[in-house]
C-alpha cells in the first residue's frame, strides 16, 4: 500500500528534476525522491537504513549540495543551447529504450517466494547488522574509513587557495594613502556622506557639490552599478514638481512614486498660507 | 518484490537521461545520486527477497562512498567554478583542444 502511494510520488518528483530549470528545484525534488525511499526501505524491513537514508542523504549530503549551490550562485540556470545536436533528442529515444528493456527484462524474471526478513532481523535490524559488518565485511569498513579520511583530505586541498600576495597591513595602506596624494593629489580624508536634503535623506542620493553638481565619490559604487542612484537633475525634478504645484493648486500633475506624498503635503501647507 | 525492482530501474532511468541532458554540473550530480538511490533500493529489495542481510550492508556501502564521492565532487565543481566562472558542463571542453 505504502508502495503504491510512494512510488508515482517518486517517479514524478525524479521526472521533475528532468524538466524543472532551476538547480535548488531541482535539489528540493530530489529530496522528496530520498524522503520516499527512505519511508520503502522502513516497509522493506530496514530500519537502519530507513534512518541512515534521512540522517545521511537528505540531511547531510542535499545540504552540502544546497550549499555549493549558494556559493556558485542560486540563480545558474541550465543554458538551452545544444552542443552537440540532437543531443536531447537521442538521449531521452535511448533513455527510453534502456528502460523498456530493463522492465521488460525484470518482467520476465520470476523471483519466487519472499523468503522475507523475519529470522535475520529476529535480534533486531541494528545487531544483526552490526554482526554482519564487524565479522565477514570488517576488512571493506575499514577500507571505508580509509576512503572517507582521504575524501576529506581531498575536499581541502582541492578548497585550499594558496595566496600570491602578502596581505597588506594597515601601516601599508595608510603609506599607499600618503603615496596617492602626494603623486595624483588624491584626497586624503574619508569619502564625502551622501546627501541630507529635508525630502530626501537616503544612502542613495549623491551630496551636491557648491555649484550644484552631484558628487559622485558620495555613493556607494555598489549602488552606482545597480543604477539605483538618484541623479541630482531627478532630484532637481522632484523640486519641479513641488514648484509647479504650488503655481498651479487646482491641476494636481502626476507625480511618480515617493514624491507624490510629501508634495501634497506642501501644497496643503501652501495653500493655507495664500488664504 | 517485482515493483520495487522496477520503480528502481524507472528511477535508474531517469538519472542516465538526466545525466545525458541536463548540462548544469550540481544537477548532473544530483542525477548521479538518483541513480545510486535506485540501486540502494534493488539491494534493499532482494535483501528482502532472499532473506539475508548482504544487500542492506551493501547499500550501507554504496551510501558511505556516495557521502565520499559527493564531498570530492562538489569540491571539484567548486575550483572549476572558481577559474570558469561557469558551472555548465559544457564549459570545461579544454582538453578538446
Amino acid at each position: 500500500m505504502t508502495f503504491w502511494i510512494l512510488a508515482p510520488i517518486m517517479v514524478a518528483a525524479a521526472l521533475g528534476i528532468l524538466f524543472v530549470r532551476k538547480a535548488v528545484h531541482a535539489a528540493l525534488l530530489l529530496a522528496v525522491v530520498m524522503i520516499s525511499l527512505a519511508f520503502l526501505y522502513a516497509v522493506l524491513d530496514a530500519p537502519f537504513l530507513f534512518a541512515v537514508q534521512i540522517i545521511v542523504y537528505t540531511g547531510a549530503i542535499l545540504m552540502l549540495f544546497l550549499f555549493v549551490m549558494m556559493l556558485i550562485g542560486v540563480d545558474a540556470t541550465d543554458s538551452v543551447v545544444e552542443t552537440i545536436r540532437g543531443q536531447r533528442v537521442m538521449a531521452v529515444v535511448l533513455g527510453l529504450l534502456f528502460g523498456v528493456v530493463l522492465v521488460l527484462g525484470i518482467s520476465q524474471v520470476t523471483l519466487g517466494a519472499v523468503v522475507g526478513l523475519d529470522e535475520a532481523n529476529a535480534g533486531g535490524n541494528v545487531p544483526a547488522i552490526a554482526n554482519i559488518l564487524f565479522s565477514r565485511y570488517v576488512f571493506a569498513f575499514e577500507a571505508t574509513s580509509a576512503l572517507l579520511i582521504t575524501a576529506a583530505l581531498g575536499a581541502m586541498v582541492l578548497a585550499h587557495r594558496e595566496r600570491l600576495t602578502p596581505r597588506s597591513t594597515q601601516a601599508d595602506l595608510a603609506a599607499q594613502r600618503l603615496r596617492d596624494y602626494a603623486e595624483h593629489g588624491k584626497h586624503l580624508g574619508p569619502l564625502p556622506s551622501p546627501g541630507v536634503y529635508a525630502r530626501h535623506n537616503a544612502v542613495d542620493t549623491p551630496a551636491l557639490l557648491p555649484d550644484g553638481t552631484a558628487a559622485e565619490s558620495s555613493v556607494s559604487r555598489v549602488l552606482a552599478a545597480r543604477g539605483t542612484v538618484r541623479s541630482a537633475p531627478a532630484l532637481a525634478d522632484d523640486i519641479d514638481d513641488v514648484r509647479r504645484q504650488i503655481g498651479d493648486p487646482a491641476t494636481m500633475p502626476e507625480t511618480s512614486g515617493k514624491a507624490g506624498a510629501p508634495a501634497t503635503t506642501e501644497e496643503d501647507v501652501e495653500k493655507g498660507v495664500d488664504k | 518484490m517485482t515493483q520495487y525492482i522496477v520503480l528502481s530501474a524507472i528511477l535508474f532511468t531517469i538519472g542516465c537521461v538526466g545525466v545525458l541532458t541536463r548540462r548544469n554540473a550540481i544537477v548532473v550530480f544530483m542525477c548521479i545520486e538518483l541513480m545510486l538511490n535506485a540501486c540502494n533500493l534493488a539491494f534493499v529489495a532482494f535483501a528482502r527477497q532472499h532473506g539475508n542481510l548482504d544487500g542492506q550492508i551493501t547499500a550501507f556501502f554504496v551510501m558511505v562512498v556516495a557521502a565520499a564521492e559527493v564531498v570530492i565532487g562538489l569540491a571539484i565543481i567548486m575550483t572549476i567554478f572558481r577559474t570558469r566562472r561557469s558551472a555548465s558542463v559544457d564549459d570545461a571542453s579544454l582538453l578538446k583542444y
